[in-house]
């Protein structure tokens, strides 16, 4: 099974989005946008994340569908340890 | 088919291949491997079985005299460490898991012998670390290592005995990941999913849980040591730190650790009830789904271990209902086993008297567990000998003996002999009223309210006959666990020798030799069949009458 | 569904001494090589996931302390160190494309870059927390002090304790991190060293491939450490 090579040009563009989205950050962490802030700083996070998973991991070329799903699967589980812990700390002051 | 012959003119074996210690703690053969690690298990069994019968010893009368109160903490927290980290978790996965899976797939050999072999060495590093804690004054944390109190007032070896559950919960992860890249990668020509056995499958879920949650009680432990060694207020009140913080991500791994402790087990049920049923499993795919689900399932669960501990009310019913959740997927695999047995064809032998006090104990064990999932009922029966009561029944009168079901049901083939029949079932009868007598009565005393993890209980003489029927109960239990040690240990030198198949079962481990070549098979084999086609083994066999 | 390989293929076993004696086909070994690292990726996760749930619970709890400790960091070593660490990322992917269409000097090449931006960061890294160290902000010793007030609120003074809690797990993500950016130079200088000697090629570039999700692991896991620790309520 041929493996898919990527060109240079994707990964050297695909850095420089990862650049500008450092720089991005950096900058909307100056703004005061309220609850946004962490939102925001989350997403472009999230963003580099999933460039850096999909290229230069080559999930996005992945031969199977089993790669994502494990991936998937972790995510899953590990935002359920976020979800569940805060379903506490979240609610401990309600009457 | 040549079968390798030996100078001695012996047939070769995975025993007989090469003899040296060498050839045995630098293998990479998964059947050598499990051997390496029955050592283990059974050493630490016995060392985990000795703390139990001191704590039975002491509660024999409602003073506490036999031993000092911060003993009898140790006592406890080394009975549950021990048998938790070093017994029940790697017992069936590493003993049985590595020895068959391999096998039961078609293979030669694990996908990573050499990280197998690492997994062991880590076990044995984690169980050096725990000996030395015991021997150099032991624990007394309770196995739960609650903080503050584990990383602020305790000076006991706290810190060694985190490093041992650390080090050994690598070892489970690197078996985990193994087993889960060993069923994708591995499987022989023909041998799909839906035609794995139900042992294999049940490995697979487990292996889920293990490369998921342990690493979550992993970094907790670490943070415990940090806080410890560098007085830190992560877990700590006075400094700003929440307790309960610890206890959570320490049981969004210990709970789904306990579904690492049953799962295999109940593959194991899987194969025996169907072998002495000579029946198909009923629902095969439901029961491997259940697999899955109890182990997708067991972790939205864990805060129900600490519903009095302060969390939020909101938290504690979310928790509770999710809690009735699990037990669903459980009841289907105890109806389905119970339906494969209905018109089977039912024989007695010890394997199988094992898996029916399996059924009958997992159940009890299991459906008081919804009690303890109703907040009204926990508040009241929490931190008492009911939750003692619940999970013993579940871990020794469910876990502990499918794995001397599953020891017996493939001892002839790890071993090449027979396990002496009638002695086989005098212990499991032993071990089957020795449990009963020791733990039914805990149920009543944590009614009653006795408290766990107290040494005297003289506010409450009416519970001393209780306590007494209960360490009479692990006096006989005691007996029926040494008498298998016994009598495989006579086996491998004077038991008969077995055949490729004593008990007719399906499966790919039957059609090889007992024991096996060190490759398992002399070709690959090319399965055309389904899983538990005991209807069209046994209809060839009424064909072709065969001389047992 | 990835089926299982085809029967033995007995010639290519013997003649190819990559292959491991368990393994049907090389392909199978490299499948299986593959879903081993992904999933020694979860396990990892996880294990940073622990901690990324403390960090969420105190950030929760002592969101005032958390941003006056944030605001402490240096916050240009932090951006370098971020973009050094991309860096590397591109390189690591650069080398692993290099075997794959047999480039076998220049792999050594974007490894030796690799390891030099990853010593870069560690070096970096280091100066930080010399800089902790210097400015007694080092939790659980007795002279921790931060001083100042929470952001934005000039009546609110920080609390030293949770103050500590916030370094304490800085010091406790990063470390971790950065023993993991250890692992990985331990790890890529074998990797230099094997490339070195040709072992890498189109037909067998699994170790680098592997080692190379590592990398970009322990990438992600920074970008998510940066914002979260030192971008806390940067704003006037």
């Amino acid at each position: 099974m041929a493996e898919h090579i990527s060109s240079v040009k994707l990964y050297v563009g695909i850095w420089l989005a990862l650049m500008v989205f450092t720089v991005l950050t950096v900058f909307a962490a100056t703004l005061d946008l309220g609850v946004f802030n962490p939102i925001v700083a989350l997403a472009i996070a999230t963003t580099k994340a999933v460039l850096v998973v999909l290229f230069f991991m080559h999930v996005k070329y992945a031969h199977e569908k089993l790669t994502k799903l494990v991936i998937v699967t972790a995510i899953f589980f590990f935002l359920i340890l976020l979800s569940l812990t805060m379903a506490d700390y979240g609610t401990r002051l309600w009457t | 088919m040549a079968t390798a012959v030996l100078e001695t003119g012996e047939r070769e074996t995975y025993l007989n291949r090469e003899y040296g210690i060498k050839s045995w703690l630098l293998t990479v053969d998964h059947k050598r491997i499990a051997l390496l690690y029955l050592m283990g298990i059974t050493f630490f069994f016995f060392v985990g079985g000795f703390f139990a019968l001191l704590i039975r010893l002491e509660l024999l009368t409602p003073a506490g005299d036999l031993v000092q109160a911060d003993t009898y903490n140790k006592l406890f927290t080394m009975h549950g460490q021990v048998m938790i980290f070093f017994f029940l978790i790697p017992a069936v996965p590493a003993v049985l898991g590595n020895f068959l899976i391999p096998i039961m797939i078609g293979a030669k050999d694990l996908a990573f012998p050499r990280i197998n072999l690492l997994s062991w060495y880590l076990y044995i590093i984690g169980g050096i670390l725990m000996v030395y804690t015991i021997l150099n004054g032991g624990v007394d944390t309770g196995w739960t290592f609650y903080t503050p109190l584990s990383t602020e007032f305790l000076k006991t070896n706290v810190v060694t005995a985190a490093l041992a559950v650390f080090v050994s919960g690598f070892s489970s992860i690197l078996t985990g990941l193994n087993f889960i890249v060993t069923t994708h990668r591995m499987r022989a020509p023909g041998m799909t999913w839906n035609r794995l056995p139900l042992f294999v499958w049940a490995h697979y879920a487990t292996s889920i849980i293990q490369v998921l949650g342990t690493p979550v009680v992993a970094i907790a432990i670490v943070l415990v040591a940090l806080e410890r060694v560098l007085h830190l207020g992560i877990f700590n009140p006075a400094l700003g730190g929440d307790p309960l913080l610890f206890q959570h991500l320490f049981w969004f791994y210990s709970h789904p650790a306990v579904y690492i402790m049953i799962l295999p087990g109940m593959g194991i049920i899987s194969e025996i009830v169907c072998c002495f049923s000579r029946k198909r499993v009923f629902g095969y795919k439901a029961m491997a789904l259940a697999l899955l689900g109890i182990a997708v399932v067991g972790f939205l669960v864990w805060a129900h271990h600490m519903f009095v501990a302060g969390i939020s009310l909101y938290a504690a019913l979310i928790f509770s209902f999710l809690s009735y959740f699990v037990a669903v997927p459980s009841a289907i695999k105890v109806f389905n086993w119970t339906s494969t047995m209905y018109k089977g064809s039912i024989t007695y032998q010890t394997p199988m008297l094992y898996a029916f006090g399996f059924i009958g104990l997992f159940t009890i064990g299991g459906l008081t567990g919804l009690f303890l999932a109703c907040l009204g009922i926990d508040v009241h029966v929490t931190d008492t000998y009911f939750v003692v009561a619940h999970f013993h029944y579940i871990m020794v009168g469910g876990m502990v003996m499918a794995y001397l079901g599953g020891m017996h049901f493939w001892w002839p083939k790890i071993s090449g002999r027979m396990y002496p029949e009638g002695w086989g079932r005098l212990a499991a009868l032993l071990v089957f009223v020795g449990f009963n007598l020791t733990f039914f009565p805990q149920f009543i005393l944590g009614y009653m309210g006795m408290p766990r993890r107290y040494w005297d209980y003289s506010h409450s003489p009416e519970f001393q006959i209780l306590n007494v029927l209960s360490t009479a109960g692990a006096t006989i239990l005691a007996v029926g666990y040494l008498l298998p040690m016994i009598y495989f240990l006579w086996s491998m030198r004077y038991g008969k020798p077995a055949p490729d198949n004593p008990w007719n079962a399906t499966g790919l481990e039957w059609m090889i030799p007992s024991p096996p070549t060190t490759y398992n098979f002399e070709e690959q084999p090319v399965v055309t069949w389904e899983a538990y086609n005991y209807d069209e083994v046994d209809k060839r066999r009424e064909e072709v009458p065969v001389a047992h | 569904m990835h089926t299982s390989p085809p029967a033995t293929v007995e010639g290519e076993a013997h003649q190819n001494p990559a292959l491991l004696h368990h393994f049907a086909t090389e392909e199978q070994q490299k499948n299986a090589a593959s879903l081993g690292m992904w999933i020694f990726l979860i396990t990892e996760i996880m294990f940073f996931g622990g901690m990324f749930c403390a960090y969420l619970v105190y950030r929760f709890w002592y969101f005032g302390d958390f941003a006056a400790g944030s605001s402490s960091l240096n916050l240009t070593l932090g951006t370098v160190n971020t973009i050094v660490l991309i860096g590397s990322s591109l390189t690591v992917a650069m080398a692993v494309r290099c075997a794959q269409v047999g480039k076998q000097k220049a792999i050594v090449v974007y490894l030796l870059l690799t390891l030099i931006l990853g010593l870069a960061f560690l070096g970096i890294k280091a100066k930080e927390y010399k800089d902790k160290f210097d400015e007694h902000h080092i939790p659980g010793e007795a002279a921790f002090h931060l001083e100042g007030h929470v952001p934005r609120h000039p009546d609110i003074p920080v609390n030293q304790q949770h103050a500590q809690i916030y370094f304490s797990l800085y010091f406790a993500m990063t470390g971790m991190h950065a023993l993991h950016m250890i692992i990985g130079v331990g790890l890529f200088m074998f990797l230099t060293y094997k490339a070195h000697k040709g072992v890498y090629r189109p037909g067998y570039y699994t170790p680098l491939e592997n080692s190379g999700l590592f990398w970009h692991f322990v990438d992600i896991v920074w970008i998510y450490l940066f914002p979260l620790l030192y971008l806390i309520d940067r704003h006037p």
